[in-house]
């Protein structure tokens, strides 16, 4: 027998919060109860609150583009899949933001770090901030991005703010899943057919420009490195190449996809005589059929080289993209002045 | 030609299937069901199913648009609950044999319908309020006597679908207690929501009981268990407190209480902007459904290259299993 009956229809409104739905309820401070709020003995606050930033910054940014997903995956699996990660991404970027003013002392909360700031105040990579041309775009950034932020997350249990350890122990749990949801798919379309094999290959090769950002610390970073905060970007990188290349032998992706971006994380350096030998080899390799064309998008990104090769997002230096983005995120919040939401 | 014992059994599922309609039991997918219970049902939760996921539109724009991280929240998780129960609808009616591409397809070349309430716009972030409260609850009240269907897996679908629903209903008036105690420019974005969305919601039960064909025969069935007009009335009644409540009021100047009925009365719906709307003349009829096609369209290469990775799966694991000449 069920119990809900026609006249109170309004009855089950008083229910408790479900807990998946903690942006309503309390679930968002929960998360931090019974964690130690006070600043670390002599730690910059500054840089601790920069560090916060970024890791928030990365979260909200690639939340952001995951949200523009919203009812247009290709399937309804995917549809929740990607809404899940966008909303595990958000609550990380919430609770980092806050943490950022907290630290600074500044009186900055998640939404003025979030909706007033400036392009150049954004301290995230550029790697999380880059549109996608179709899904094997998506899911070759999506999985680059979460090997990349869990190697960071893992370590960071151990950071000596223990705010910054509580979100990641939380994190790197979720960023898990979003990892192996990811690779998942990378697999999926590189075995799949001709066109979604290149189709993913041209997704990778189009991050080339950007990964070697992900390896290489800012002043800040290493600071908070040295202060036992922050993770040692030398020791993610060699586990994110390890993640990588498991997965892209699994379907015999040479690792040259990434282009200039392996020769980053392969610590080959070198770049300028090397593009050459490495677009004829992805030639070579997969340069026949419908692969070509997901072939000559890649050599046109590692081409890009030039244009994107300097600055990084940790400086607040941005993609075009995120002037878009921003515009999105931010213009109804600024419109609106001494509203409350 | 059937033999004889093959009819006795079908007269005997025929008054097994009466019997438990009248004892309030529920039909398993298993069960004999008539044909016509069978193809109303995959109508209606179709319909559904579409609507769910049609719904995500409106409101789904501005998700990263939303004024704060909390609110983004708030409706990423609403937007992603309604994929959700579109995923469910689609599960449920696939009991009765459907087959949830065919259906999608369907939907694409407008053969089935998805609820006319999603062709009006969310224009602006009171929307976004208005809809949860006004819309959500509308599908509540329709909702909510689903979850007694004769049909067991439409049934069990309603009853969580209906508890997310309550959920994005008191979501959505919170959204707009919030607002009416914010700046002026925020109060009236409420009041304009709430006018362009009320009388909408109103047609979301259908036409008049004197206007809908199918209805005697759906609720002798089990699968419908109260005319439109009661709904609707259950849903005005349950409205204007609220919006007093609230402190903003509804744009029907014959809405008033009448103490005989012990119903709010209310004014004259107009029944040809609803035909309209059906008919494919709403403001965003061509939108959603474009939107949806494209979404779709998009999508075929990644399905097909999944289907494609299955099945090179499904050859090497039967090679594997039949092991390698000795
Ligand atoms: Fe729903
Ligand atoms: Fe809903």
């Amino acid at each position: 027998m069920i119990a809900m009956g026609f006249d109170n229809v309004y009855e089950s409104i008083g229910e408790d919060n479900d807990d998946r739905h903690w942006a309503f309820g309390t679930g968002f401070s929960e998360t931090l109860s019974g964690v130690e709020q006070s600043l670390p003995i002599g730690i910059d606050v500054n840089d601790l609150a920069a560090y916060c930033l970024m890791l928030g910054d990365d979260a909200l940014v690639m939340s952001h583009r995951l949200q523009e997903w919203v009812a247009r995956a290709p399937e309804l699996e995917e549809e929740t899949a990607l809404a899940n990660i966008a909303l595990d991404l958000l609550g990380q970027a919430r609770l980092l933001l806050t943490r950022a003013g907290v630290v600074a002392g500044s009186g900055m909360t998640e939404d003025t770090y979030a909706f007033f700031r400036d392009e150049n105040e954004f301290l995230n990579v550029r790697l999380a901030e880059l549109t996608d041309a179709d899904f094997g775009a998506l899911m070759a950034r999506l999985f680059v991005f979460s090997s990349w932020r869990l190697a960071i997350l893992k370590r960071l249990r151990a950071s000596k703010d223990q705010v910054v350890a509580a979100v990641a122990s939380k994190g790197a749990k979720e960023i898990t899943y979003h990892r192996d949801y990811a690779a998942q798919w990378v697999v999926r379309l590189a075995d799949g057919t001709d066109e979604s094999r290149s189709r993913i290959v041209a997704g990778l090769c189009a991050l080339s420009p950007f990964i070697s950002e992900l390896f290489t610390a800012s002043a800040v970073e290493q600071r908070m490195l040295y202060a036992g905060v922050a993770a040692d970007l030398a020791d993610v990188r060699t586990e994110v190449v390890g993640v990588l290349l498991e997965v892209f032998s699994e379907v015999e992706l040479e690792p040259q996809v990434l282009g200039a971006g392996y020769c980053a994380l392969s610590a080959r350096g070198g770049l300028g005589g090397e593009l050459d030998s490495i677009r004829s080899q992805m030639m070579g390799e997969h340069g026949s059929g419908s692969g070509r064309e997901g072939i000559l998008m890649g050599a046109i990104a590692l081409a890009e080289m030039g244009e994107h090769g300097s600055g990084s997002g940790r400086e607040g230096i941005h993609t075009k993209a995120m002037v878009e983005l921003l515009g999105d995120l931010q213009s109804l919040a600024r419109s609106y002045p001494g509203a409350t939401w | 030609m059937p033999t004889s014992n093959e009819i006795d059994c079908g007269f005997e599922a025929q008054d097994s299937f009466d019997a438990a309609i009248e004892d309030h039991k529920r039909i398993e997918p298993r069960d004999w069901m008539p044909e016509g219970y069978r193809k109303t049902l995959v109508r209606q939760i179709a319909q559904h199913a579409h609507s769910e996921i049609i719904g995500m539109q409106p409101e789904g724009y501005w998700i990263t648009r939303a004024p704060s991280l909390r609110r983004k929240a708030i409706l990423l998780a609403k937007v992603q609950d309604e994929a959700g129960h579109g995923m469910y609808l689609y599960s449920a009616v696939e009991t009765l044999g459907a087959d949830r591409a065919e259906l999608t397809r369907k939907l694409i070349d407008g053969t089935q319908k998805y609820s006319s309430i999603f062709n009006y716009p969310a224009l602006s972030y009171a929307d976004v309020g208005v809809i949860g409260w006004l819309v959500d609850g509308a599908a509540i009240c329709n909702q909510v006597p689903l979850c007694r269907s004769s049909y067991g897996p439409y049934a069990r679908a309603m009853i969580r679908i209906c508890k997310e629903e309550s959920f994005h209903q008191r979501q959505g008036y919170e959204l707009l207690m919030t607002m009416m105690s914010g700046t002026q420019a925020q109060r009236d974005m409420v009041a304009d929501a709430t006018n362009r969305w009320w009388w909408p919601s109103l047609m979301m039960f259908g036409p008049p009981d004197g206007e809908s064909p199918n209805s005697a025969q759906s609720m002798r069935w089990g699968i419908k268990r109260h005319t439109n007009d009661e709904l609707r009335q259950r849903f005005v009644d349950m409205c204007v407190p609220q919006a007093e409540a609230l402190g903003v009021s509804l744009p029907d100047p014959d809405l008033r209480w009448n103490p005989e009925r012990g119903h709010y009365d209310f004014g004259a719906i107009d029944w040809e902007e609803f035909r309209q709307v059906v008919a494919g003349n709403g403001p965003c009829n061509l939108e959603r459904l474009r939107n949806r096609k494209k979404a779709h369209e998009e999508g075929a290469w990644v399905r097909d290259a999944a289907m494609a990775y299955e099945k090179k799966r499904a050859g090497a694991a039967s090679v594997a299993t039949s092991g390698p000449p000795r």
